[in-house]
């Protein structure tokens, strides 16, 4: 027998540097095969298409309430200084700078996030992905690839189609109250949003959109331990990437408040 | 049951050698130096309990995993030595029928089948890839299952979809993990039907690793130990059971009696 293993911290602290590590060689890998053949575009347009089919009824439930709901809450504060013309350009920051992307990222974390850790999480477990490999065919370019590049051009898809539901549900709660067009109430929502910020809204869904699809496919590609691993890979993808996503968040603010100045 | 019949073996032609194979997991010793050579038309049983590393063996033949020290050649090339072009180029060559299958459950058989096909192959007609899926599946005797899914199959229908799923790209070298394990007694004989009917119409080399007796005895036509992490005499199925080694005794001993 050779000696127990020596860890640097504790067993699981390692095991976060390593994890954090190989997650790293992971996404370095997948921008080194992203532009190589095979491009496999049939696929990324059904696992896009899965994406969709997947969250599309949350998103739009989820940002129509939240629309509807946001606005309602804002009414009365705006009431009292008689500032509820400013009611349709609060609604706009607040769903393009803020709801739109985020809360999108979250719903394809829960929805999109676990089921492709949990599916490529079977797919290990079953050695399915070792049957790819002795087939010949390259297993992270089939799955991984086309997943990650599905989930970084859907998410901002997504955030954009959330943000104008919410708007229109929002629209019909202020259509309640004042008359208004469809028209004019997004004229008004867009005023105070300034090119910046649309750029800083679409960047923050694009990484949102890569880090969902990387971090699922990484605790898929990494499951262990037959049917529980799946489980696990499915129920991690989902928290960290939660948990990415909300650091993601901060910084992208923080930056574009710095490039205002 | 169909009796394996007399086929060339050239045993100035081999196909796989390996020498002084060692492979560990952590702690765990599994292969301790192997050595083995497989000839051209040969079928080869190693057999071995559970956990004894026979997996483990033939998936480094397949360049799946890593040997720590030691040679692996195969048709010529140094497994583990070669780049990923060279590696894909060569696992073309080899047939691996999985212990489980592992058929791709998001897909139907005859998706399945054209998978690695297509994915390999470019520019082949609908009508090529019909023909071969046609000719693969008839040779297990499944034509009728082409629209299912994998999670309709039974056990014995899915090793046999696992089978024409490797054949389908025409291999010199058939490895087979365990093809009867899990299989009634008569399903497991129309299994060995099949590896018999295989080396016959594809004139291939195989491995076929189990710990069925029945198995071994009727497939191969040498047999070998794989016992704690090393290779026992290869000979034929009566050449290794008549020896005085306790383990192999306990081994056939308990494959016939319980
Ligand atoms: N990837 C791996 N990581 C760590 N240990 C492994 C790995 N693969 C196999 N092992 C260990 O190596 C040993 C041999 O495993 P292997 O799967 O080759 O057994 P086997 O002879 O095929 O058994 P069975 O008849 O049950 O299939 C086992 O103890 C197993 O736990
Ligand atoms: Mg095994």
């Amino acid at each position: 027998m050779k000696q127990a293993k020596k860890y640097l911290f504790s067993r699981g602290i390692d095991r976060m540097f390593i994890d954090a590590k190989e997650a790293f060689e992971f996404s370095v890998r997948f921008f080194r095969d992203v532009f190589r053949r095979p491009f496999h575009a049939g696929e990324i347009i059904h696992q896009s298409f899965e994406i969709g089919i997947r969250s599309l009824s949350l998103i739009t439930l989820t940002g129509f309430i939240i629309g509807i709901v946001f606005t309602k809450q804002s009414r009365l504060p705006l009431e009292e200084f008689g500032a509820t013309s400013w009611l349709p350009s609060l609604i706009g920051i607040a769903m393009v700078k803020a709801l739109g992307p985020l809360v999108t990222a979250l719903i394809c974390a829960g929805k999109v996030g676990s089921g492709i850790g949990a599916e490529l999480g079977s797919m290990k477990v079953t050695e399915q992905i070792d049957a790819m490999e002795v087939s010949a065919i390259n297993p992270f370019k089939y799955l991984v690839v086309t997943r990650v590049t599905a989930t970084t051009l859907m998410v901002p898809l997504l955030a954009a189609y959330f943000t104008f539901i919410g708007l229109y549900g929002s629209f019909l709660n202020v259509r309640l109250e004042e008359s208004t067009s469809l028209t004019v109430f997004y004229q008004n929502a867009f005023s105070s949003i300034g090119f910046i910020d649309l750029y800083a809204a679409v960047a923050k869904s694009i990484v949102f959109g890569f880090t969902i699809g990387i971090v699922g496919t990484y605790k898929g590609f990494n499951a262990t331990q037959g049917t529980r691993g799946v489980g696990r890979a499915a129920n991690q993808a989902v928290i960290v990437t939660m948990f990415l996503i909300f650091i993601e968040e901060i910084v992208i603010v923080q930056i574009t408040n710095w490039m205002r100045f | 049951m169909k009796k394996l019949q007399k086929h060339t073996i050239n045993i100035n032609e081999p196909v796989i050698t390996i020498a002084g194979l060692h492979k560990s997991f952590d702690e765990l010793e599994v292969l301790k130096g192997i050595d083995f050579q497989l000839y051209k038309g040969e079928n080869l049983a190693i057999l071995g309990k559970s956990g004894s590393g026979k997996s483990v063996l033939i998936k480094i033949i397949i360049g799946l995993l890593k040997p720590d020290k030691g040679d692996v050649f195969v048709l010529g090339q140094q497994v583990d030595k070669i780049g990923i072009k060279a590696l894909n180029k060569l696992r073309l060559r080899i047939g691996f029928s999985f212990q489980n299958s592992a058929l791709y459950d998001s897909m139907s058989v005859y998706q399945n089948l054209t998978f690695p096909l297509t994915m390999n192959i470019k520019h082949l007609s609908r009508k090529e890839i019909n023909h071969a899926v046609d000719e693969v599946l008839d040779a297990v005797g499944l034509l009728d299952k082409k629209k299912q899914m994998p999670s309709d199959l039974s056990g014995g229908q899915r090793k046999r979809i696992g089978i024409a799923r490797t054949l389908i790209l025409k291999p010199e070298i058939m490895l087979y993990d365990e093809p009867t394990s899990g299989l009634d007694p008569i399903t497991s004989a129309e299994i060995l039907d099949l590896i018999n009917d295989v080396q016959q119409q594809y004139n291939t080399s195989s491995i076929i690793i189990t710990h069925d007796l029945t198995c071994a005895k009727n497939t191969s036509d040498r047999i070998v130990m794989l016992l704690d992490g090393q290779f026992s005499k290869a000979g034929t199925f009566d050449e290794v059971f008549l020896s005085d080694n306790e383990q192999v005794k306990d081994f056939y001993h308990y494959n016939f009696i319980d």
